[in-house]
This record gives structure tokens, C-alpha cells and sequence, in this order.
């Protein structure tokens, strides 16, 4: 078998001693082996049918109500009988590859992954002359408008796409306005201050969310309620007042250690209301920014930069919460305009 | 017996006798002992009895009229316990939080020191020092009543105030610096209930203000409801989402298959030559 | 005596009664076809035996059962945000208003008989299709199998790689649960901090603001049909290229660059491979049977005002996640725009780096080594150090990022504090890796020394001999041939000269400079590395052996050492 190495290769300093001698496999030399074998794979393939008619029998007779060991009894029985069949099938195949077919090692020549010389001869000559009789070279004109042409496809192309989506617009306000109340989430119920007690979080939602009209129908619904929500959903909670710390110009956006503040995270935007009633400090779940909300929901650890926005509330005359005015800082992920809106909202203030 | 019997003159044995005399004599008093006077009679000897169990046990720390006490550089020792309602230290000795064994980021939940008795006793004294959340009653408690659109309200109020620190099948989560909201697996109705009124440790408050008795009610029949029904896909990773799907695709998954392809790849039984 | 067939015994196809029925319709698409002679050379085509070849495999029949249970879900599944009040048999969410596809996704999981299994085949199955081409990725790097001529092959797989990323990504979005939500809010955030482009791109991207009501409808039609074209296009190019190139195959006695050694494709490969495929289906089915995965129902729908604790991505995706937890809080506002590094960087740079890395690298190394011969015998991982130290480095990388990716479910485990966990990966992420290389590049020449001493002055046999002068020694034995020469078919250390700075005329070489920073780059490459020993060397220690082996006690022909249990082996 040393025929195989190429010349002697005198920088080897072991010689391929080519390939080994052929061992044979129980079943090779022994009748009753081979057909132990055979009987073994074919009980596989036996069981692998009666797992399947298993299968069948259970998708017709199980209730999807009925529970196995606390699963999902169908579940359970539909994917063990199929799973089954099927390993059994394949252990069985493979078992049938390794044990009773022509084991003997074979060798296959390479050839070279590279075309010969005179195949790249040949189409280079073919190629020429292609190009040759188109004459492209000698007019062009042709090519060059042409080239043109097959730029410009792409403008269509990428024009075509214009109405995926609207150009960005209304990213820096929500829908909190001056005088609109600040109700429980999930209950639309209005909140009045002597409701909390020190150490309080509600999670809470401009009362448009629950509004109706006329007809009895509300105001936002569907993809409008979704969008309205993802930037004005808010937390109120209560601390007392002494361990406020507004910054200037903030010291009344509170009432009694009543504050109000966005729930949507200024990194990504997931809503953070894991609220730490001692610390005064929010996480948020996703990325563990962490927000000190006694502190104007400053950062003070994680990947977020900007603090969390604060709505300023004042009490209506019922006595109610209701925000002063929208959010005087950009709720939400930042963007790339984030900067020039921000201005343009300090101009308004 | 023959084990028994050699087991006789273990150094120990002495020990185990005596323990299991008094397990037996505590056993027996526990049964025949007077009954106590009923939860309507919560009373001045309650409140007495309480009182006692407070100065043995938690004065240390709240002081003997529990009124907290403060340490020299303006924090809490043990804060004032007045005001924090029966429904406070229910859950708060009820649970095993308190008494605190050692100090750390927060209580653990552990097998509660005081028994039930004792429990009432102490939550009647405190309650008796200040008003303030009150022990539920019976009928917010009773989850197995709760209607259809009881409980999908009860599972919207969950999602919206409590999963994002407990989870969405209440299997706890992080908080900062070492804190952690707690599982809600295996936690009385009660307790629950008593941890959204009172806020224990760093927990916000849900008064029954802002989220009413029923609505809490309903709540709680949420959580009982998704940690008793089945796993319906089969073993589940304890709740804890992808993270563990992960470690099952890498362990089991590809552990699997990558052993499927170690045995298709063998060489086999061959034939000595 | 052998169990296959004699010829005496065997009937050939064309003459049983089957074949000669079915030679006419045979020989009719032969006409139009040419079957012959495009199968000529396929039906006995040779594949080297391996278990480290068959993970792609697991890749390739995971793609086809994600195919099959696929088709099966878009029976019922409902592509639209379309707002409706579910009715189904979920106690638990009757009545709550939630999007088409979330109910439709509990219909199949619930009122569907078979639907939770399909669903969990599907959702197993793209998770191990992903974990097998890393596997498979990571075993083609480190036995240097990207090598000429198989570099388009590589970037085929890094292709297959990103994409199917991205369609993992897309079918985890589609129920529209909770966690599936709170990832598309992740992406919003991800495509806002696009410096200067990102507003526009969210509002295409998401048909206006999050989380509108086309980008479901608009991820399904990528999930289902946009990606899975791509892949089965590149799946094509890559088994073809995989055909035409031939397997590389280990080094071993009687394999060359020249040959490949193996069984052939029929019949033993199609069993092997056919056989696998069920393997890898009924494997599946068993943990979509046995194991519970993405319990959509106890998420809840998704609504932009809730959240869960432990809200992840699913694996694939957690070392993106990983690194956007461990990004300080980099953002500043320049020239009237904001830029969201903190989000920017780790989340668009950290997969873009990935990809771009594994893409040059088989060019990068080439460059590095000058190494311009066609390679089809595998490498191991310890004869190029720098290589394995440097994919061992970056699997550290990828590892820290991917535990950051998991940082709260660590905390809550193993009650630690997540602020900790979170700063100790900030650093680990650039201290690891370079402990991880340097420690890595130490084992490889180490292994390389072992296996030079074991060359030269044989094996340690555990007999012990006592000299006649009291001391005691280890005798060692001479390996068989077959294993001595196995341990020295890696390639010699190219001779590393120092540039010419000058060409022969004596006028400064044109790319001096670059050539310069070649050499020294590859000096650096194989820095440390041990070459094989020499023709002489082994000689010499041939005679040395030869020398002692006068010993009182022989050993036998058989012999093959004492194990550790102090019984003798035997061949």
C-alpha cells in the first residue's frame, strides 16, 4: 500500500506506512452474528411502526384536557411515540450501515480544485471573442448608457419602498396634556393623593387611554392605544417629602413626595417600574439601568444616559392627580434628532 | 432488630432517646393543651401576651414600645414598628422574615419561629399601638371563587404591577446591590395579600386604595391558578425563560446528538486477528 | 466469508423483475436528462469517516425538520396585529384583548391537537440549528479546514451563520407574547440609535411609531419566506462546494493531500446520513415532548406598559444582549445630533465585528502565514498555536458577553449582586481573553513538546527498573509506526527570513515597509511553536532506543505499557 506516498520525501521524518490492513467485523466472519444483527435492526424498525400506529391512536383517543405527570397528557404521548419512531428508525438505519454493509476503506483520487491551463486558455480566447463581436469596446456609447441605465434601476427600486412607513414625526410629544388626569393602569381608575401612603407605587396611564366618545367607543384603540402607551405609560410613587431632592425649577412637580415619572426606559425603552420603596431607586428588568427617582431619576448605574423623564402633576379641582403638562423631557429610547427636539421643548417651556 | 441492637450502645443513643422523649412529651402536650381563646376574643390579653412576645423577641431591634430604634448616624437599627398594622407582622413573622437571623441585603423567607398563636398575638399588640393595615378577611382570600373575567383581571394586574420584579410565572427576579423579589411559589394567599398592603423591605405599597381588595383578590386566584396548572409542554425550566432553554439546547440537545455522532463515527467491535 | 452478497448470488437491478419494469421510464429521463453521467461519479463518492464531519449534519437535518414543522404551523398561525378577544381553551387569558397572532399562537398551543409538539419541535430545532453551525464553525476554525481552496465555502457559512441569526430572531418575534415584544422593542431601540439614519429607519422599519401594526405581518414574510430562501440558496452552494472540493479528511496512514480515504456514498453514507436525519427528528420530537420551551401562554400578550423579569432573547442572540448590559452609558449630543453609543456600539458593532472577523480571517491568516498551497488535510488544534489560542480567546470573549446576556438569572441563581456580576464582566471581557490566549498558546506547545519527546524517546511503558547501582528509572518503549507517524504529519515551520530591503539592483524594495510588517507579524504567528523533529533527529534517537533496548527482561511484541492500575496493556 506504500505505492500511495509520492517519491520519498526526505524532510518526513516517518514515513506514511500507507493505509492499515482491513479488520473485519464480528458479523463478517460469523453467520449467526450477522443475522443476531439483522433480527436486532428489524425489531427496531418493527417497534418504530407500532410506536406510529401509537401515535395515531393517541392523536384520536386523548382528551387535550388530560395531564400526564403534570404535562399535557397528548403532548406527552403524541411527541414520545413520534420521537421514538423516528430514533428507532435511524438507530436502526445506522446500525444496518455500520454492522452488515461493505465495510472495506476506499480511496478516491483529488483532483485538482484549480482549472487546467488550457481550459483557462480556452475560455479566455472564447471570451475575447465574445466580446470582441459585440463591439462593445468600440462603441462606447453603448456602454456607458448602458452602465447609466442599470444605475438609475436602482432608484425605483429603493423609491418603491417609500411608503413602508411615514417620515418621523411627533417623536417628542406623548399624549399627555396640561389638565389630563393620571389614572390606574389596567382599572382607568383617578387617583387622588390621600390614596397613597408612603412608599407607594401605582403603575399608571393618561385617562385618554380609558376615554370613550359618543358611541361608547374608545377614544384609542388598536395600533393607536399600542403606540399611545409605549411613551406616556407612567409610575407614580410616594416618598416622604424630606427625601426629595428636586433639582431647580422642579421643586413643585410634585405633591406632598408625590412624583410622576415615565415608565419607558430612556436606553431601549422597556418599562421600568422595578421600584425599591427604601432606596428610591428603579431597574430596569431588561438591561439594569437603575434610575434614582428621589433624585430627578438620575442614572446611577447601567448603559442608559439620559434620566428618566419626569411629569410634573398638580391636583384638579375634584382633588384628583392630573399632569401640568406633557413630559418636559423626551420619553423613550434616544434618536438620532433627539438633541434638536429637546431644544426645541426647553424653547416652549 | 439485629441493627437495632448494635446500634444500642452507640455513643450517641443516650442523645437520641432523650430527643425523642421530648419530641414525644411536646407531641402530647400540643394536643391536650387548653385550647387558646378565639380570634373574636383578640383582646386585652391578646394584646398583653403580644406585648410580652415583643419584648422578649423584637425589642432588641424596634425598641421597647417599638418605636424603632436609631442608630447614631441616623439609620435604622430596627425601624418603628407603629403604624405598620397587624397585617405587617403577620406576614412579616408569619413568613419566617422576622425575626432577622443574620444581616444581609434583605430577610429570607424561612420556617416561621413563632407559631400561629404567637403570631396573632404580636400582629393584635402592634395593631393595638397605631392603625394600619389589617389582616385580610376571609372572603378576599378565597381565590377558588373567582370568576372567568375575575381571573383573566387578576392575570392583567399581575402583568402591569408585579411581573416586572416577580416574573411572569412569579419565580422571582434581581434587584440591585444583592436584593431579589422573591418567588411567589408556595406563598399564602394571605401573605400575598399582606405584602401588596404593607410593602415588607424594599417591596412598594398597593394599597387597597389604588388596587381594591377584589381586584387583589383576583390577583392572587391568578398567580394560584398559573403555578398550580399543568407544565403543559413538559419539564419546565423553573420559569426562567430562555436562559434555560439555552442550557438545555447546549446540554441535552447538542450533548445528545453530538453523542449520536460519536457512535455512528465508532469503529465498531472488530475481530482479533 | 463476508455478509455482503457474492456475485454468484447477486441478481443485478436491471435484471429483477422491478428493473426491468422500471428501465424504460429510466432510460426516458436519461434521454432528457443525462442522469448517468451527472451520478457517474456521485454513487460511489468517497467521505472520510469522522464524528467531528457530522456536525454540520446536525445543522443541515435541524433546517429540515424547522422546514416540515414550519409548514405545519402556518396552517393556523395569523401574520396580523389585528386586535381581538381571545376565546380559546386558556382559562387563564379568556376574554383579554390581544393581537391575532398571540391568539392564533395559543389556538395552535392549546386547540390544536399536535400543534404544542410541532410548535416545541420548531422552537428545539432552531435552537439546535443555530448551537450545530456554531459547533460545526468552530471545528472547521480550529482544524483549519477554511483553508485553500475553502474559503468561499467559510464565507458561505458565515453567511448561514448571520442569517440564521436573524431568522431565529424573526420567528422569536412572531407570537407577539410579552417576551417576544419586549424583544422588537429592544430592536426599535437598536434602530433609533442608528446614528442619523435611525429615526428613518424605525419609522420604515416599523410602518411609523413602535410598535404600529405591519411589523409582524412584514417579519412573518421574512421568517417564512425572504431568509429560508437565502438558506436554502446558500444550504445549496455549500453542500455543492462540499462535492466539488471533497472532504478534507485527517492526516493518517495512507491518507495524502492527494487521496481521500473513506467509505463510499452508496451504500454506506446514504444509510450513515439518511439514518441521522431520523436521528436528529426523533430527537427533537423527544424534547418537544419532554421538555417545555417558550410558554407563550405565561407571558401574556404583548402591551408596551408591562414587562417580565427575565426578559431574554433566546441564546443565539444573548451575547449581543450581553454586551449591550455591559456598555457604560456613552451618549452625547454633537453637532445637533444625539449618538446612542451605549446602544450603537455594543448592539450593531458587537455582531457586525463578529461577522466582519470570522469573514477575514481564512485571508487574514493566509496574509499572516504566506501560506499559498492547497490544504485538505486537517490541522490539529495544537500544531497552530496562534490560531487556537486566538479562537480560544475569542470564544472567552463571546463567553463573558454571553454570561452578561444572562447577568439577572446568575444574580437570582446564585444570590449574587447583579451590580457585581455586571462590573466584574465589564473587566473579564478585556482581562480574559488575553489569560485565555496566552494560557492557550502555552497547552498547544506543550502538547507539541509531548508529542516530539514521545517521537523521539518513546512512550512511558510504567515499568520501573532498577540499575544496578540502586537508582530507579521509567523504561520507555518505542511507539508503533502507525502512531509515530500520526504525530508527525503536520506541516514543517516555514523558514522565517527577514525581507530584503534592498532589491538586487540596490534601490530600497518597493513594499519594503509592508514587507516588513509581514515578517514580523509572522514571526509573531509562530512564535513559540514547535517544529516536528527532523529525519536526523529521529535517527538518532532510533539508534539511542536500539542501544538500551538490550535488556534483561523482553517485553514482547504485544506489549503496549502498564496502566495506571498497574495492569499490562496489550494490543
Amino acid at each position: 500500500m506504500t505505492d500511495l506516498i509520492e517519491g520519498p520525501d526526505t524532510s518526513e521524518p516517518i514515513k506514511n506506512p500507507g493505509l492499515q490492513e482491513h479488520q473485519e467485523r464480528p458479523q463478517d466472519v460469523d453467520p449467526k452474528a450477522a443475522d443476531r444483527t439483522e433480527r436486532q435492526i428489524s425489531a427496531m424498525f418493527g417497534l418504530a411502526t407500532l410506536l406510529m400506529l401509537g401515535f395515531c391512536v393517541a392523536y384520536v383517543m386523548i382528551d387535550k384536557d388530560q395531564t400526564f405527570l403534570g404535562w399535557s397528557a397528548m403532548n406527552f404521548t403524541l411527541g414520545s411515540t413520534l420521537g421514538g419512531a423516528l430514533l428507532l428508525m435511524g438507530v436502526g438505519i445506522i446500525q444496518w450501515a455500520k454492522k452488515l454493509m461493505g465495510d472495506h476503506e476506499i480511496i478516491e483520487m483529488r483532483h485538482p480544485v484549480a482549472s487546467s491551463t488550457e481550459d483557462r486558455e480556452a475560455v479566455l480566447k472564447d471570451l475575447n471573442q465574445g466580446i470582441k463581436e459585440s463591439a462593445i469596446g468600440r462603441r462606447p456609447l453603448i456602454r456607458n448608457s448602458l452602465l447609466g441605465a442599470m444605475g438609475a434601476l436602482g432608484l425605483p427600486a429603493i423609491i418603491l419602498l417609500g411608503d413602508m412607513g411615514p417620515l418621523p414625526h411627533g417623536q417628542r410629544n406623548t399624549v399627555w396634556k396640561k389638565g389630563m388626569r393620571v389614572v390606574n393602569d389596567v382599572s382607568g381608575t383617578p387617583i387622588k393623593p390621600s390614596d397613597l401612603e408612603v412608599g407607594s407605587l401605582v403603575n399608571a396611564e393618561p385617562a385618554i387611554m380609558y376615554e370613550t366618545d359618543e358611541h361608547g367607543e374608545h377614544v384609542l384603540h388598536g395600533k393607536e392605544l399600542l403606540q399611545a402607551k409605549s411613551k406616556a405609560a407612567v409610575i407614580v410613587v410616594r416618598m416622604r417629602p424630606e427625601d426629595v431632592t428636586p433639582a431647580k425649577g422642579r421643586e413643585n412637580w410634585g405633591i406632598d413626595g408625590i412624583l410622576c415619572y415615565s415608565k419607558i426606559c430612556t436606553h431601549v425603552g422597556c418599562p421600568i417600574s422595578l421600584y425599591e420603596q427604601q432606596t428610591h431607586h428603579v431597574l430596569c428588568p431588561c438591561h439594569q439601568s437603575t434610575f434614582d427617582l428621589a433624585d430627578n431619576g438620575k442614572v446611577i448605574f447601567g448603559p442608559a444616559h439620559r434620566a428618566l423623564p419626569q411629569l410634573p402633576l398638580a391636583v384638579d379641582s375634584e382633588g384628583y392627580l392630573i399632569a401640568v403638562s406633557d413630559f418636559p423631557h423626551i420619553v423613550g429610547p434616544s434618536y438620532p434628532e433627539l438633541a434638536r427636539d429637546q431644544k426645541k421643548l426647553d424653547k416652549k417651556s | 432488630m439485629r441493627k437495632l441492637s448494635t446500634r444500642r450502645r452507640h455513643p450517641l443513643a443516650g442523645f437520641v432517646v432523650l430527643l425523642m422523649g421530648l419530641v414525644v412529651a411536646g407531641g402530647m402536650y400540643a394536643a391536650f393543651a387548653p385550647k387558646p381563646a378565639t380570634a373574636e376574643e383578640a383582646s386585652a390579653r391578646d394584646i398583653e401576651a403580644g406585648r410580652q412576645l415583643f419584648l422578649i423577641g423584637c425589642s432588641s431591634c424596634h425598641g421597647k414600645n417599638a418605636e424603632g430604634i436609631q442608630t447614631k448616624r441616623d439609620g435604622n437599627y430596627g425601624p418603628t414598628l407603629v403604624g405598620v398594622g397587624a397585617a405587617a407582622v403577620d406576614f412579616q413573622v408569619g413568613t419566617g422574615r422576622m425575626p432577622l437571623a443574620n444581616s444581609g441585603p434583605q430577610a429570607p423567607r424561612k420556617d416561621p419561629e413563632y407559631t400561629a398563636e404567637e403570631t396573632r398575638q404580636v400582629s393584635a399588640y402592634i395593631a393595638s399601638l397605631a392603625p394600619g393595615p389589617a389582616i385580610p378577611a376571609d372572603e378576599y382570600l378565597d381565590t377558588e371563587s373567582v370568576s372567568a373575567e375575575g381571573l383573566a383581571e387578576g392575570g392583567e394586574f399581575f402583568r402591569t404591577n408585579c411581573t416586572a420584579c416577580h416574573n411572569s410565572v412569579g419565580a422571582g427576579g434581581a434587584l440591585p446591590s444583592g436584593r431579589y423579589a422573591p418567588t411567589l411559589k408556595g406563598v399564602d394567599a394571605k401573605h400575598i395579600y399582606e405584602a401588596m398592603t404593607t410593602g415588607p423591605q424594599q417591596m412598594p405599597v398597593f394599597a387597597d386604595t389604588t388596587i381594591t381588595p377584589e381586584e387583589k383578590r383576583n390577583v392572587i386566584a391568578y398567580i394560584k391558578k398559573i403555578q398550580s396548572q399543568p407544565e403543559y409542554g413538559g419539564m419546565a425550566g423553573g420559569g426562567h425563560g430562555p436562559v434555560v432553554d439555552g442550557l438545555f439546547t447546549w446540554v441535552i440537545g447538542i450533548g445528545g446528538l453530538v453523542g449520536f455522532a460519536i457512535w455512528i463515527g465508532a469503529h465498531g467491535a472488530r475481530v482479533k486477528k | 466469508m463476508t455478509t455482503t452478497e457474492t456475485d454468484a448470488e447477486y441478481t443485478n437491478i436491471e435484471d429483477t423483475g422491478l428493473g426491468k419494469k422500471a428501465g424504460g421510464p429510466v432510460q426516458w429521463l436519461d434521454d432528457r436528462l443525462g442522469l448517468a453521467t451527472i451520478s457517474k461519479k456521485q454513487v460511489r463518492k468517497v467521505f472520510p469517516e469522522h464524528w467531528s464531519f457530522m456536525l454540520g449534519e446536525i445543522a443541515l437535518w435541524s433546517f429540515v425538520v424547522l422546514l416540515l414543522t414550519g409548514v405545519f404551523l402556518t396552517l393556523w398561525f395569523q401574520p396580523t396585529m389585528t386586535e381581538v378577544m381571545y376565546d380559546g381553551s386558556y382559562a387563564p387569558l379568556k376574554g383579554v384583548e390581544m393581537s391575532a397572532a398571540y391568539a392564533s399562537t395559543l389556538d395552535i398551543s392549546f386547540d390544536i391537537r399536535g400543534g404544542l409538539l410541532i410548535r416545541q419541535i420548531h422552537h428545539w430545532a432552531a435552537a439546535l440549528f443555530v448551537a450545530a453551525m456554531i459547533l460545526h464553525m468552530l471545528r472547521v476554525f480550529f482544524t483549519g479546514a477554511y483553508r485553500k481552496p475553502r474559503e468561499i465555502n467559510w464565507l458561505i457559512g458565515v453567511g448561514l451563520l448571520s442569517l440564521g441569526l436573524v431568522e431565529g430572531f424573526a420567528g422569536y418575534s412572531l407570537p407577539d407574547d410579552l417576551l417576544s415584544g419586549t424583544g422588537l422593542r429592544f430592536v426599535d431601540g437598536l434602530l433609533r440609535s442608528i446614528p442619523l439614519v435611525g429615526s428613518y429607519l424605525e419609522y420604515f422599519m416599523f410602518g411609523g411609531e413602535f410598535p404600529g401594526d405591519v411589523i409582524i405581518p412584514r417579519l412573518y414574510m421574512a421568517h417564512i419566506l425572504l431568509i429560508p430562501a437565502l438558506l436554502l440558496g446558500l444550504i445549496g452552494a455549500h453542500m455543492l462546494l462540499l462535492v466539488y472540493h471533497k472532504h478534507t479528511q485527517w492526516p493518517g496512514p495512507g491518507h495524502t493531500e492527494k487521496n481521500v480515504v473513506g467509505y463510499p456514498m452508496m451504500p454506506v453514507y446514504a444509510a450513515k446520513a439518511g439514518g441521522f436525519f431520523f436521528v436528529v427528528f426523533g430527537f427533537t420530537a423527544l424534547m418537544g415532548a419532554l421538555l417545555q420551551i417558550n410558554p407563550i401562554w405565561a407571558y401574556g400578550p404583548y402591551n408596551p406598559s408591562e414587562v417580565t423579569a427575565g426578559s431574554q432573547p433566546d441564546w443565539y442572540m444573548g451575547f449581543s444582549e450581553g454586551a449591550v448590559r455591559l456598555m457604560p452609558d456613552l451618549e452625547f449630543n454633537l453637532l445637533n445630533y444625539t449618538w446612542s453609543m451605549n446602544v450603537f456600539i455594543p448592539a450593531v458593532g458587537a455582531m457586525g465585528l463578529l461577522f466582519t472577523v470570522l469573514g477575514v480571517w481564512p485571508f487574514v491568516e493566509q496574509w499572516m502565514t504566506g501560506d499559498k498551497k492547497d490544504h485538505h488535510l486537517l490541522e490539529r488544534p495544537r500544531n497552530a498555536p496562534t490560531r487556537t489560542a486566538l479562537g480560544v480567546a475569542g470564544m472567552t470573549a463571546y463567553a463573558v458577553l454571553w454570561m452578561a446576556g444572562g447577568n439577572d438569572i446568575l444574580a437570582t441563581r446564585l444570590n449574587l449582586d447583579i451590580f457585581m456580576i455586571t462590573r466584574s464582566l465589564q473587566i473579564g471581557f478585556f482581562v480574559l481573553p488575553v489569560i485565555a490566549y496566552h494560557v492557550t498558546k502555552r497547552i498547544c506547545i506543550g502538547l507539541q513538546r509531548q508529542d516530539a519527546n514521545r517521537i523521539l524517546h518513546g512512550y512511558e511503558t510504567g515499568v520501573i527498573e532498577r540499575s544496578p547501582d540502586g537508582g530507579f528509572s521509567e523504561r520507555h518503549a518505542p511507539l508503533d509506526p502507525v502512531r509515530q507517524y500520526a504525530l508527525t504529519t503536520h506541516e514543517r515551520l516555514p523558514e522565517l527570513t527577514a525581507p530584503a530591503e534592498t532589491d538586487k539592483n540596490g534601490v530600497a524594495a518597493p513594499h519594503g515597509r509592508k514587507a516588513k510588517i509581514q515578517a514580523w507579524v509572522r514571526k509573531r504567528y509562530y512564535h513559540g511553536a514547535l517544529d516536528k523533529p527532523t529525519v536526523d533527529d529521529v535517527h538518532h534517537a532510533n539508534e539511542h532506543m536500539a542501544h538500551i533496548d538490550g535488556h534483561p527482561v523482553e517485553l514482547g511484541d504485544d506489549f503496549q505499557g502498564v496502566s495506571e492500575t498497574g495492569i499490562p496493556r496489550v494490543h
